[in-house]
C-alpha cells in the first residue's frame, strides 16, 4: 500500500510562507507560479507584514491562516522557523509539507539536526513531508506550479520523481518542446521522509499517470528500493536514469567477484531484475518514458521499417539488427503481395520496406495500416516523412509564391504531410501497435506541417531513427518481461 | 574477512548444488598417489588450508598430472612449500577436467544492495574483458536466465570449436545454488573461478569461500 501523497498533488488548498514582494526571492516566486498556471484552490500567501504581493493578501502570520482550507504547505522560510509554521499549519488542517528551503543536512552537523527534527515533527503530526532543499512540486491535473523554479508543463501521463531538482526542470522542458506532457514532478530534495520510492509507488495507484521517470544519484537502502520498486514496475513502467557512482564501500579483497563488483555493474543488474527501464540519457529517459506514455505496449520484437527513401531504411535497419532486444522481422509472403499491387516494381521487396520514389508517397497511410494489421509485425518505425512539408516551406517563403500554381502544391504537400502524421497515429490505435515516426525535422524544422501534425496526434517524433529504435527497444524489453512475469 | 579452505569451500558450494570437479583430500604423498589412483589420470594437485587463498599466485597449484611418479613428486614440492603461517595444510587432489571456456560465478555482500550473485567471463583475460552481470539473491530461476542473457559474449555460449552449447539449465542450477548459499549470513563470498564448461557443463575447479 503506497503511503497516501493526495495531499502533496492533489490539494484542496496552498499556503506558500517567505513571501515579500521582491520578485528575485523564492516566496515571490513560489507564489507567483502557483496563482499563474491555473490552480482553482484557495491560495494563502505568509509574509513578515501584512499587505499584498501580486494583488494576493499576505497573512502576516501562518497564525492568519483559515482553519481546513489548505492541505498543502510549501515552505520558503529559513529553516529556524518552519518547525513552528509546521505545527500551526498542521493545527489549522494542512497535512503535506513541501520544503523548499535548504539549511537543512546538506549544510553540515547544525542542519542534519534540524532536519532530523522536521522529520520528526512531520511524523508526529501525521503529516506528508517532500525535500527539505527541493524546487518544489508540480501536478497538472490540479493546475498546480508550487515550484521556485520554471517551467510549468503541459498536462500528460508522464509523473517525474527526480534526486535532482534541475532534472525535473529537464524532463519538463522536454514536455514542453515535444508536446508530451506531465501528470506530476517532484524534486525530492533531501528526500528526508519522503524518498523516490513513496513517489514511485503513489503514481503507481494513480490514475493520471501511466509511467514514472526518475533520476536517481544515491540509493542508501537500494535493497528496500529494489523490494518496492520491484512490485512498482509489475504495474507500470518506470524509467530511471542513473547520475554518479554511489559509495561501493569497502570490498573483500581475496574475492575475484568483488574486484568485479564496480557500482554500476550491480546497480545495472538490480534495474533489469526490478523490471526498470534504465536509459542512458537524460534525454533517452524522456524519450522513452513520452514512448510509454504515447504508444501501445508491443506484444512482441519484430519491428518493420517503413520509409520513402533508401539511406534512412538502411541505418535503421541496421540500429534494429542491433539491438538486442530486437528483430528486424522478415517480410511476409502475403504483405508482400499486397504491397506489390500498390507499388511499382522498383520498391524495395524487403524490410525495409522502401516506397523508392515520390509519386509513391500517397500510398503511405494505406501502408502503414496494412503493415500494422500483419500479425507477423509488432510495431513499426516510419522514415522519411516531411520532406513535402520542407518542399512547401522553401516554396512558400520563396519569391514566386503563390503564383506560377505554388499556392496550390504548397497547400498539397502540406495536406499529404498531415494526412501521414495522422495515418500513423491511427495505424497504432486501430491494431494496438506502436508506429513511431522518425526525422531530423523533429528538431531542424519543428514547424514542418509533419512534425506538428506528429505532434498534434499526441505522439513523439523522434529526432533520429537511432533515438526511436532505442525507445522502441525499451518498450519492447519492458513488454517481454510483463509477459515472462504476470 | 577469513577464507576457508579450498576443501571447506568445496563442500559448501557443493552441499548447495554446485557441480565441482571431482576431489579428494590427501595428507601425505602415499595418499595422493592413491587419490590420483581412485579419480584417474590426469590430475591437479593444490596446496590446501585456511590461510592459503591465493594458491596460482604462489605456485601451489600443479595441473596435469599424468602419472603416479608426477603426482607424488608434485605432492613433496607443494608440501614442502608450505609456510609457518599458512597453518594446517592438505593436499587437494582433482580430476583435471578440460573445456576451452571458462566462465566465472560468485556471490559477494554489497553495502547497498545486499547479496548479489556474479556471472562473467572468466579465464586470463577476465578481468580486462569485464564481462560480467549481477543480479540480487534470491534469484528466481527467470533472473538466473536473464543473468546468463545478459553477458555481452553470448556466441561463446553457443555451439564453440567443437564443443556443444552451453547447457543454460546448469549454469542457472549454479547460479541459483549461489543465491542459496546467500541465505547463510555468515558466508560472506563465494567465487567459483574458473568455472570451467565441460562438455556444456559447468563445472567449479576451484572454490572460494570467505565469511563473515
Amino acid at each position: 500500500m503506497a503511503r497516501d501523497l493526495t495531499p502533496l498533488f492533489e490539494p484542496r488548498g496552498v499556503v506558500v510562507t517567505g513571501v515579500s514582494s521582491h520578485p528575485g526571492k523564492f516566496g515571490f516566486v513560489a507564489l507567483h507560479n502557483v496563482l499563474s498556471c491555473g490552480f482553482s484552490g484557495p491560495v494563502f500567501a505568509v509574509g513578515r507584514e501584512e499587505g499584498e504581493v501580486l494583488g494576493h493578501p499576505v497573512l502576516a502570520s501562518i497564525e492568519a491562516l483559515p482553519e481546513n482550507q489548505a492541505d498543502l504547505l510549501v515552505l520558503c522560510t529559513p529553516a529556524g522557523a518552519n518547525e513552528g509554521i509546521v505545527r500551526t499549519a498542521a493545527a489549522r488542517g494542512v497535512r503535506a509539507v513541501f520544503c523548499a528551503a535548504g539549511g537543512y543536512s546538506e549544510a553540515g552537523p547544525e542542519g542534519i539536526e534540524a532536519e532530523a527534527r522536521l522529520v520528526a515533527l512531520a511524523d508526529e503530526l501525521g503529516l506528508v513531508l517532500a525535500g527539505p532543499n527541493g524546487q518544489g512540486v508540480v501536478s497538472t491535473p490540479a493546475g498546480l506550479c508550487a515550484q521556485i523554479v520554471a517551467p510549468y508543463p503541459p498536462r500528460g501521463r508522464i509523473a517525474v520523481a527526480s534526486q535532482s531538482g534541475n532534472f525535473v526542470s529537464a524532463f519538463l522542458n522536454y514536455a514542453g518542446q515535444t508536446g508530451i506532457g506531465i501528470s506530476r514532478a517532484v524534486s525530492a530534495g533531501n528526500a528526508a521522509a519522503t524518498s523516490v520510492a513513496d513517489y514511485l509507488e503513489w503514481f503507481a495507484e494513480d490514475d493520471e499517470t501511466d509511467v514514472a521517470l526518475c533520476y536517481l544519484e544515491g540509493l542508501p537502502d537500494g535493497r528496500a528500493f529494489y523490494e518496492r520498486v520491484r512490485e512498482v514496475t509489475r504495474r507500470m513502467p518506470v524509467v530511471v536514469v542513473k547520475g554518479g557512482t554511489t559509495s561501493g564501500g569497502q570490498r573483500a579483497a581475496a574475492s575475484h567477484t568483488g574486484s568485479l563488483a564496480s557500482d554500476d555493474r550491480i546497480f545495472d543488474g538490480m534495474a533489469r531484475q526490478a523490471g526498470l527501464v534504465r536509459a542512458a540519457t537524460i534525454e533517452s529517459a524522456f524519450e522513452a518514458a513520452a514512448t510509454f506514455a504515447t504508444q501501445p505496449l508491443p506484444s512482441g520484437n519484430r519491428v518493420m521499417v517503413l520509409t520513402t527513401a533508401g539511406g534512412w531504411g538502411v541505418v535503421t535497419a541496421d540500429a534494429v539488427t542491433a539491438h538486442p532486444d530486437l528483430t528486424l522481422a522478415a517480410l511476409p509472403d502475403d504483405l508482400r503481395t499486397a504491397i506489390d499491387g500498390m507499388l511499382p516494381p522498383r520498391w524495395s521487396r524487403n524490410n525495409p520496406i522502401d516506397l523508392a520514389g515520390g509519386e509513391t508517397r500517397d500510398t503511405i497511410p494505406e501502408l502503414l495500416d496494412l503493415t500494422a494489421a500483419h500479425p507477423e509485425v509488432d510495431a513499426i518505425v516510419q522514415l522519411g516523412l516531411g520532406i513535402q512539408g520542407n518542399t512547401a516551406s522553401l516554396t512558400r517563403s520563396g519569391p514566386f509564391h503563390p503564383d506560377h500554381g505554388l499556392e496550390r502544391i504548397v497547400d498539397y504537400h502540406e495536406r499529404q504531410e498531415r494526412r501521414y502524421a495522422a495515418a500513423a497515429a491511427a495505424a497504432a490505435d486501430a491494431h494496438g501497435k506502436p508506429v513511431l515516426v522518425a526525422s531530423e525535422l523533429a528538431v531542424a524544422r519543428p514547424d514542418n506541417p509533419m512534425v506538428a501534425a506528429v505532434r498534434d496526434s499526441g505522439r513523439l517524433c523522434y529526432a533520429s531513427a537511432d533515438r526511436a529504435v532505442t525507445a522502441l527497444g525499451h518498450l519492447v524489453r519492458y513488454a517481454a518481461r510483463r509477459r515472462a512475469r504476470t | 574477512m577469513p577464507t576457508l579452505s579450498e576443501a571447506a569451500s568445496r563442500r559448501i558450494v557443493e552441499d548447495a548444488g554446485v557441480a565441482v570437479s571431482p576431489w579428494t583430500t590427501a595428507a601425505d604423498i602415499g595418499s595422493a598417489e592413491e587419490a590420483a589412483a581412485s579419480l584417474g589420470l590426469p590430475v591437479v594437485a593444490k596446496l590446501c588450508g585456511d590461510a592459503i587463498a591465493h594458491k596460482t599466485e604462489r605456485g601451489l597449484v600443479r595441473l596435469g598430472l599424468s602419472s603416479a611418479d608426477e603426482v607424488g613428486a608434485a605432492a613433496a614440492d607443494l608440501l614442502a612449500a608450505a609456510r609457518p603461517e599458512d597453518g594446517e595444510v592438505e593436499l587437494l587432489i582433482s580430476s583435471m577436467v578440460r573445456g576451452n571456456r571458462e566462465l566465472i560465478a560468485g556471490l559477494i555482500r554489497d553495502e547497498q544492495f545486499g547479496p548479489c550473485v556474479m556471472l562473467g567471463l572468466g579465464g586470463i583475460l577476465a578481468e580486462a574483458v569485464a564481462d560480467v552481470a549481477f543480479r540480487l539473491a534470491p534469484l528466481e530461476r527467470a533472473d538466473a536466465f536473464d543473468l546468463i542473457d545478459d553477458l555481452g559474449a553470448q556466441s561463446l555460449l553457443d555451439e564453440f570449436r567443437g564443443e556443444p552449447a552451453v547447457d543454460r539449465e546448469a549454469l542457472a542450477d549454479t547460479l541459483m545454488a549461489l543465491s542459496r548459499i546467500a541465505e547463510n549470513t555468515h558466508i560472506h563470498s563465494v567465487d567459483l573461478n574458473p568455472l570451467i564448461v565441460v562438455d556444456g557443463r559447468p563445472v567449479a575447479v576451484d572454490a572460494l569461500v570467505e565469511t563473515a
